[in-house]
């Protein structure tokens, strides 16, 4: 481990605030929570008829200590609020809108101003700075382009780094190996499945890792094992580092890994994490397991006040070896609700419910099976045949097929196999159904 | 008049579910009369004449099966080359299409017997009898 890149580095983008004494930075937290909250008071209409109701007032927010007195937020909220609710800034002010999936079949969207998407830029640069990269670097992107931030979002920080950025967008396996080969490629961001994928590829073709230039990458948008990280490290001949993101907090960048592997730490200049129990909502110290929280003290285009992330994790708050003192969150640990991570894409069971009960005549019998072959996820959605589908030509009953995965891919974003079933095949539980069977090792 | 009710069932492309689905009718003392199979990689349609379709349809919901019935015509096709051209070419003539045609296990005398699904099954009972295509009732169906 920590062959290529140790060499030759050991950067820091933001010394000043990367490895601030925590005293100054609480003081610095305190200073913009106290401006955003009453930014959202003032702004948001959700937000202040939150806070009346706890019969809170902006000025009796004082440090970030004061931050467990605040009302939560959730995807529910970004849902109900769709697509403007949320802004605390005027629509004028908005220059981009990025998004993600929703627990039903309408997306999730984040509006930033030019100052947000600078933040987010900041936060990409050091977590690229961390893996080694800086202006001399080829920074390969092979996230998604669109409304999905992994792609703008490390290109933003690539490009702020002065680094040579190519923008591959996701897919084209052997359009991403000949760049890989011939363009000098030292970084690559992706989602570590899809790095996985690269390296096997490459195996397959007989292209021996330590001919190229890559010296590492920065693998997110999906749960990971250390187990993974091994195997990518071994396969492409890099140091693999784990970054997490959100679109409702930025993106890409939120946490990165620094040299020492060994948790991300968090851009806590801009977010403010709090890891609280789930059930009681009360918060945990430090080193506790529990829900991720996210409090973000310097966006102002749609600043969200202690959004839980459903995620589950760890913080801790020791001095790094690489210097950083902010924050490290551990690998997540799993999930508070049913959320799955599919190729990178989010995905509610809730979603493919919908989808299911919207085609005419299918019956909301239907069970997910989730799988990785070949490093790459699979969705398979069984749906049982009922009388008022049933028909006796094949090709009505494959039309019907091609038109669920045809509604899954546009309102989900990913492609599913179906798979029709007979009648009552599928087990039918009392209370809440089960309608997953993930079979990947995570 | 000459509508035949025709039963077709789903049935998961796996070993042994058109063993299952055929013991079910022979154990409730149905007669497959004519049967054909339309497969997919994961699922199959099977679809059949049996000599008593209401009761065939009732053990085979109650076994759980998914079922319905579909209007076919039954027709005597001459059993000598180009029998079952001639029709099909009368057919598409009057712009009927054939949605799928299978045969009987058994034939009667000289003619075979085919099971026409057609897109428009009263133009199609019109076409036949006006061109003396000899075609079977419910009731002879069963009685075969």
């Amino acid at each position: 481990m920590l062959r290529k890149v140790r060499l030759n580095m050991h950067k820091i983008w933001n010394p000043d605030i990367e490895c601030i004494d925590r005293e100054a930075l609480k003081k610095l937290q305190s200073e913009r929570l106290r401006k955003v909250v009453k930014l959202e008071y003032d702004n948001v209409p959700l937000y202040r008829e939150r806070m009346d109701k706890k019969g809170i007032k902006p000025e009796d927010i004082r440090t970030i200590d004061d931050l467990k007195y605040l009302p939560f937020t959730d995807k529910t909220d970004l849902r109900d609020q769709f697509p403007f609710g949320l802004l605390a800034a005027d629509k004028k002010d908005i220059v981009r809108i990025q998004g993600s999936s929703g627990t039903t079949g309408k997306p999730i969207v984040s509006g930033y101003t030019q100052n947000d998407i600078d933040v987010w830029t900041e936060m990409m640069s050091r977590t690229l700075t961390a893996a080694g990269a800086d202006q001399n670097s080829v920074i390969q992107i092979a996230y998604g382009y669109g409304l999905f931030t992994g792609g703008l979002g490390a290109h933003q920080g690539a490009s702020k780094i002065g680094a040579m950025t190519i923008p591959m967008s996701s897919g084209n396996t052997q359009r991403q190996i000949m760049m890989l080969t011939e363009l000098g490629v030292t970084h690559i961001c992706c989602t570590p499945s899809y790095a996985l994928y690269l390296g096997e590829t490459l195996n397959e073709m007989n292209i021996d890792p330590s001919r190229l230039s890559l010296k590492a990458g920065c693998f997110g948008a999906e749960p990971w094992t250390e187990e993974m990280r091994g195997q990518i490290e071994a396969l492409l001949g890099i140091d693999a580092f784990d970054i997490y993101g959100l679109t409702e907090i930025a993106g890409p960048g939120v946490s990165f890994e620094c040299l020492a592997k060994h948790g991300m730490h968090v851009n806590e200049d801009h977010v403010i994490p709090e890891i609280i129990d789930p059930a009681t909502e009360m918060p945990l110290p430090y080193g506790e397991k529990g829900e991720l929280v996210f409090t973000t003290i310097s966006k102002t285009g749609m600043p969200m006040l202690r959004y839980r992330t459903h995620d589950i994790c760890r913080l801790h708050d020791e001095k790094c070896e690489c210097g950083r003192t902010l924050v490290r969150m551990e690998r997540l640990m799993g999930r508070t609700d049913d959320m799955l991570v599919i190729r990178g894409v989010n995905v509610f069971p809730s979603q493919i419910e919908g989808v299911l009960v919207g085609v005419q005549g299918v019956a909301p019998h239907y069970m997910l099976i989730v799988d990785r072959v070949k490093s790459t996820d699979s969705l398979e959605v069984q749906v049982e045949v009922t009388d008022e589908m049933f028909n006796d030509s094949i090709g009505k009953l494959e039309k019907i097929k091609h038109e669920i995965i045809e509604k899954i891919k546009s309102v989900v974003g990913v492609k599913a196999a179906v798979t029709l079933v007979g009648p009552h095949t599928i087990p039918r539980s009392e209370g809440k159904a089960k309608r997953v069977i993930d079979k990947r090792k995570m | 008049m000459y509508r035949v009710k025709q039963l077709s069932a789903f049935l998961e492309n796996r070993k042994g579910s058109l063993a299952a689905v055929t013991q079910l009718l022979g154990a409730n003392g149905l007669n497959l009369l004519a049967l054909s199979i339309a497969e997919t990689d994961n699922f199959g349609v099977c679809r059949f004449i049996l000599s008593d379709y209401e009761a065939g349809m009732k053990q085979l919901r109650s076994a759980g099966y998914t079922v319905r019935t579909t209007d076919v015509l039954v027709t005597c096709v001459p059993d000598r080359p180009s029998g079952l051209g001639d029709i099909l070419r009368l057919m598409e003539k009057e712009d009927i299409s054939v949605e799928y045609l299978y045969s009987f296990v058994r034939n009667s005398g000289f003619n075979a017997l085919i099971i026409f699904r057609v897109s428009d099954i009263d133009k199609a009972q019109r076409v036949f009898k006006e061109n003396r295509i000899e075609m079977l009732t419910q009731a002879q169906v069963e009685a075969l």
